[in-house]
């Protein structure tokens, strides 16, 4: 069965185009050297597969288990374990915010309101009808001194967040 | 210091010497601040001089544990042909902790050089440190540092002209505070679901991959280079209280406080004086309840015990609760205790890899029982049902993750009884809707 014509099961286009081509081929391929096994390289591919694609879809999986030599099954068993892979697809810019006790204290249940008031998203881990976001709840961030923390697109960690700074910042995120 | 506040003359600055100084983070940068001298020194001398001056130094694991380092790295079998492995332990996710964060953010190099010194030690070929994946300005700052290492020599083939062959790979986690239990971390690295397993073997004997492994924590391995430089003794000499209990360790105090922050302490200081002098104190008008001492796991202080206990391994032991990974969450009389243990029931229950039976019904039904007691639905019998929950769900299971959800929900019965029996006789007005 190859690749490039599985039909990507609630994907966007349904061709599911290979992950692991040219550079990122090239950068799979370092990581192999850098671990005394394929499958421990399964983490930082799942993480290259969501950098490029936003979300870990079914098709994708199944790559990411042939370039490893491992089963779908197996791969799928580990991005359901961890929290920050998607297993659907999420709005432009993704929102994690942290709501565990330390920042619960200071006012992050404030910081939630505000921002899925202000994104249009109503309701965590549901996206903004212009698809431009997704705001969910996350546990501790490990940022508890600056209450409370967001991480926008598993890039930027924002530190100390309070309902009058969201505008400000969801202007950055067009 | 107390970062982002400027230090307070009563700390005690090592490891926090150059939070906020972003001139610290390049590899120039750190030279020109006696950095590397650690590394180059304990390049000279024997793996077993260096595990011996670690040994004297007294210190021990910063991560919640408290194992003493030197010895741990001791067990690592010698001669036995095998590759052994470092692994930092950099997935900080402990309620209350931030320690680690400004460590790889401030001073990326220090840590690099206390992963090399411990890599030589232990004779491992390499050194895994796992960032968990929130943690994105570590991890670019960390990426930064590890390439510029290998570039300037420090690290690679030959480190600074040794002829040891030093290691660092940087893994990424991707959410799940569990892979902070060392085994659970492990297996992440290798690829798998982060379940903790059962130990016997210990990583010494078979960890990463199965091969000898010693897993430590970032603020453990940071301190490192400092012992090489100053020596163990002048380590061991920084103590106020109990001599088990060495060095300065990071508080990272939150919640209900006037500055929070991480404060560098000398072992032993009492916890009044990081409260109320150091941090400030409580918000104007207000008093203090209860202090989470040392991440979320472990057991709940009132006021009383708070303000009389030392800040060291013993003297948090003495006062009924653990040092932990010292992310210490303050709360002030507006804090509603029940509330509070039933968001901290609510993240173990959210965390639980579900291995063990006692740890995911437990967790599951704890949260339950709690929030039933906040809608206004508890019964009397809620009490004995929880303590029993909690009973089972201590000592019971492969990891502490289930002790560490009963930890604040015995000691939180314990002190703050009236708290729950307000929700269950209805003087107090439900706070949550219906389960």
């Amino acid at each position: 069965m190859s690749l490039t014509t599985t039909p990507a099961a609630g994907g966007h286009d349904g061709v599911h185009e290979p992950v692991f081509v040219g550079d990122t081929r090239a950068r799979l391929e370092q990581y192999f050297t850098l671990y005394p096994t394929k499958q421990a390289c399964l983490l930082p591919a799942l993480w290259m597969v969501q950098e490029a694609r936003g979300w870990i879809s079914e098709p994708a999986i199944g790559e990411v288990a042939e370039v490893l030599g491992v089963t779908p099954a197996y791969v799928k068993g580990v991005v359901t374990f961890y929290t920050m892979y998607h297993t659907h697809p999420v709005g432009r810019h993704f929102i994690q915010v942290c709501t565990t006790t330390p920042c619960g204290l200071c006012g992050a249940e404030d910081t939630v309101r505000a921002l899925l008031q202000q994104t249009g998203c109503g309701d965590l881990g549901a996206t903004s009808p212009d698809g431009r976001f997704t705001v969910v709840e996350v546990e501790c961030l490990g940022a508890c001194g600056f209450p409370t923390p967001i991480v926008v697109d598993d890039a930027d960690f924002i530190e100390s967040v309070t309902p009058d700074k969201v505008p400000e910042i969801l202007a950055r995120y067009p | 210091m107390g970062f982002p506040y400027p230090s307070d003359p009563r700390e005690t600055v090592v490891l926090s010497k150059y939070f906020g100084d972003a001139g610290a983070r390049s590899f120039d940068g750190w030279t020109q601040r006696g950095g590397y001298e650690g590394l180059k020194k304990a390049l000279t001398m024997t793996p077993e001089t260096i595990i011996d001056e670690v040994k004297l130094s007294g210190l021990r694991g910063r991560g919640g544990a408290g194992f003493p380092t030197g010895l741990k790295w001791s067990f690592m079998p010698k001669g036995d042909g095998k590759p052994h492995y470092l692994v930092c332990n950099a997935d900080e996710s402990e309620p209350g902790t931030f320690k680690d964060r400004e460590i790889m953010r401030w001073t990326p190099h220090g840590l690099i050089e206390g992963c090399a010194i411990g890599a030589y030690a232990i004779g491992a070929e390499r050194c895994y440190i796992y960032i968990r994946g929130e943690f994105t300005d570590p991890w670019r700052e960390m990426t930064q540092a590890v390439a510029e290492a290998y570039a300037r020599g420090a690290l690679g083939a030959d480190a600074f002209g040794s002829g040891q062959r030093i290691d660092i790979v940087l893994h990424r986690g991707a959410g799940a505070y569990i892979c902070g239990e060392e085994t659970a971390l492990m297996n992440s690295i290798e690829g798998k679901r982060g379940n903790p397993r059962i130990k016997p073997p210990f990583p010494a004997q078979a960890g990463l991959f199965a091969l000898p492994t010693t897993i430590n924590n970032v603020e453990t391995l940071a301190a490192v280079p400092h012992i090489m430089v100053r020596g163990g003794e002048w380590y061991k000499s920084l103590c106020l209280s109990n001599p088990k209990s060495t060095g300065t360790k990071l508080i990272s105090v939150c919640g209900q406080i006037q500055r929070p922050g991480n404060y560098e302490i000398t072992m032993g200081t009492p916890m009044k004086e990081l409260i109320y002098d150091m941090c400030g104190g409580l918000r104007p008008g207000r008093t203090l309840k209860a202090v989470i001492p040392g991440g979320s796991s472990v057991p709940i202080m009132n006021a009383v015990e708070a303000e009389s206990c030392l800040m060291d391994y013993e003297g948090l032991v003495a006062a009924g609760s653990m040092l932990g990974s010292a992310g210490m969450i303050v709360m002030d009389d507006t804090a509603d205790m029940v509330y509070q243990i039933w968001r901290l029931a609510r993240f173990y229950a959210h965390e639980s890899c579900a291995q063990c039976t006692q740890c995911r019904e437990g967790t599951a039904w704890t949260t339950r029982i709690l929030e039933r007691i906040l809608a206004g639905k508890g019964t009397d019998t809620d009490f004995q049902l929880l303590l029993d929950l909690a009973d089972n769900m201590t000592g019971k299971t492969i990891c502490v993750l289930s002790d560490s959800c009963a930890a604040p929900v015995v000691s939180g019965i314990q002190k703050f009884r009236g708290e729950f029996e307000a929700y269950i006789s209805g003087s107090r007005q439900p706070v949550v809707a219906g389960v």
